[in-house]
């Protein structure tokens, strides 16, 4: 049994940058390097464009990009990959992987892909209350696009065990992913969760990459890291009793202190004592963290508490359309011709009836972003801009705001500016639901293939 | 003395669905107790009238000299329905920067940041 093994983060998102992810390959002396890729939505989004593209194959969208540039210094120095790049196609995603790793000559390299969680079929059945609001979940049928259970970290587990190098999942949940490589290399069991409340306390530390090193962090003179436009993505060193060195390669911009952890440590968690996630209910209170070098804080104690009898599902579903667009105003007396062009929009949406379950005309630089909390402006803006959205059962009410705001250009006030030409200003929403089903009712399946 | 939160401590928020998670970390172990003291769910509520429109919970963390506020109905239905440009409400944790505390003046060298 090793004494530390060195895990390293790949992605905290779809659109994360693929550089730190090669950073970390080459130069991070990986035993495992960990991709995330998916939010709340991507799978249901996902689910919506297969059905319109018949060419989109059903993965990470930047899957090539991400295995093109790490693939080769993780053969060169053994790093196992584990990511969830797999959305709602992990065997595609392990196929395209094999094909990657063809082209660069490596044979005999064995990838496994993890289903099971994607339960659009029998959600209604296995499942009974929607959490948010009490009602069954019965009442998404109409408008139900995709089902997903957050499976944890054993049948990754399983796949490492088997001998797979590259392991691609579908929805996963994120620090389980990270952990996994624990559970195998310190052989932890797991029902235990004094091991898996720390292994997942660091897993959820290196969920986000780079918000741990530096990232998301800045505010100049009172949280300054070096080179902020030269991230890493963290690295945990881990020991067999789950404790943890958070670092980052050297010479890499960012910073890993007390402060970035505790941000990151906090992060997304709602009880710090019971973060609940498919493999054990972490309690980050009992955490002691230390500065043990530059670049290198030292996690211990955190606790863990059995898992529960379920596993979150997340439920998708077609909910309507947002409208959405903007134009500027700058110069003298632009806020009065903000106002007034707010009132001519909604005089306009009246007189063409737009039908919308929430309409929002808001001032950017005044109040967009926080709403009515903002303050009045202490002097007059020299620029703002007015947004407007609304949310509508329809493609087509939605349309109405980008068609209102069309009329603005000729139509409208003194001295606007417009975006021309704009992007498309409709787009589609998929809500998010979420419920419980019994842990028993889920069976991972698990491929293997071979380059 | 009466200080800005933002030269005693650092926040960072986070979302769930429509509910937003704001934690607040002082930069040093020293303050934390005017925090729990002062920063109240209620008077952090206060300070998000009209936006935050659900209950607001805080959990305790003495061990990191933290405060995590739960803020339900922060998000405009959740990420997906919001109609608010910052749909994550990622921005949101700046806010409550701003929050005036009383802190000991003997604890003013420890304070953070340009004043």
């Amino acid at each position: 049994m090793k004494k530390t093994i060195r895990i390293g983060a790949g992605s905290a998102w779809w659109g994360d940058r693929v550089e730190p992810a090669v950073l970390n390959a080459e130069r991070g002396d990986l035993d495992y390097l960990c991709f995330e890729t998916m939010a709340e939505a991507t799978i249901s989004a996902a689910q919506v464009r297969a059905r319109r593209d018949p060419t989109f194959p059903g993965y990470d969208t930047y899957l090539d990009d991400r295995m093109r540039g790490v693939l080769p210094a993780c053969l060169k120095r053994g790093t196992r990959i584990i990511s969830n790049q797999g959305w709602i196609n992990p065997d595609a995603a392990a196929e395209r992987i094999v094909h990657w790793l063809r082209e660069l000559g490596a044979k005999g390299v064995k990838v496994a892909s993890v289903n099971g969680s994607l339960i659009t079929d029998r959600v209604l059945e296995l499942t009974d209350t929607i959490l948010e609001n009490g009602q069954p979940t019965s009442t998404l049928a109409p408008s139900l696009v995709s089902a997903e259970v957050y499976q944890g970290a054993e049948p990754i587990v399983e796949a490492l065990k088997a001998g797979a190098q590259i392991v691609v999942t579908g929805r996963v949940a994120d620090p389980s992913i990270f952990m996994a490589p624990m559970m195998v290399e310190f052989g932890w069991d797991a029902l235990d969760h004094t091991h898996l409340g720390r292994g997942n306390g660091i897993g959820h530390l290196m969920e986000c990459g780079a918000q741990v090193t530096g990232g998301y962090f800045s505010d100049p003179g009172f949280k300054d890291v070096p080179e902020p436009w030269n991230l890493a993505f963290p690295i945990a060193e881990v020991e067999a009793d789950g404790s943890a060195v958070i670092t980052k390669v050297a010479g890499s911009g960012g910073a890993v202190t007390l402060q970035t952890v505790k941000e990151q440590l906090l992060y997304e968690v709602h009880d710090p004592a019971n973060y609940i996630t498919p493999d054990v209910v972490v309690d980050f209170t009992t955490a002691k963290l230390e500065q043990v070098g530059p670049d290198r804080v030292r996690v211990t104690n955190l606790s863990g508490k059995p898992r529960t009898p379920t596993l979150k599902v997340s439920i998708g579903c077609q909910e309507g359309f947002i409208g959405e667009d903007m134009f500027f105003y700058a110069g003298e007396g632009a806020l009065r011709r903000a106002q007034l062009a707010k009132r001519i929009l909604e005089e306009r949406f009246r007189i063409v009836k737009l039908d919308a379950e929430e309409i929002r005309i808001d001032f950017l630089g005044i109040n967009a972003i926080h709403g009515a909390m903002s303050p009045a402006p202490k002097a007059e803006p020299y620029e703002v801009a007015v947004r407007v959205a609304a949310r509508c059962r329809t493609r087509e009410e939605a349309n109405k705001v980008g068609r209102e705001v069309d009329g603005m250009a000729v139509s409208g006030v003194g001295h606007t500016g417009k975006r021309v030409p704009h992007q498309d200003r409709t787009r589609e929403i998929i809500g998010v639901w979420s419920s419980l089903v019994p842990r028993d009712r889920i069976v991972p399946s698990i491929r293997y293939f071979e380059s | 003395m009466r200080v800005k939160l933002q030269h005693v401590a650092h926040t960072r928020s986070g979302d769930k669905g429509n509910t937003s998670n704001i934690s607040v970390i002082a930069y040093d172990d020293a303050f934390y107790p005017h925090l729990v003291e002062q920063l109240t769910s209620e008077r952090f509520h206060e300070h998000y009238a009209g936006t935050i429109h659900g209950p607001v919970t805080r959990f305790e963390v003495p061990g990191l000299a933290a405060l995590n506020f739960v803020c339900q109905g922060a998000l405009g239905g959740g990420v997906s329905r919001s109609l608010c440009l910052d749909n994550y409400g990622k921005s949101l944790s700046a806010a409550i920067l701003g929050f005036e505390l009383d802190i000991p003046d003997a604890l003013g060298p420890k304070l953070r940041g340009p004043r």
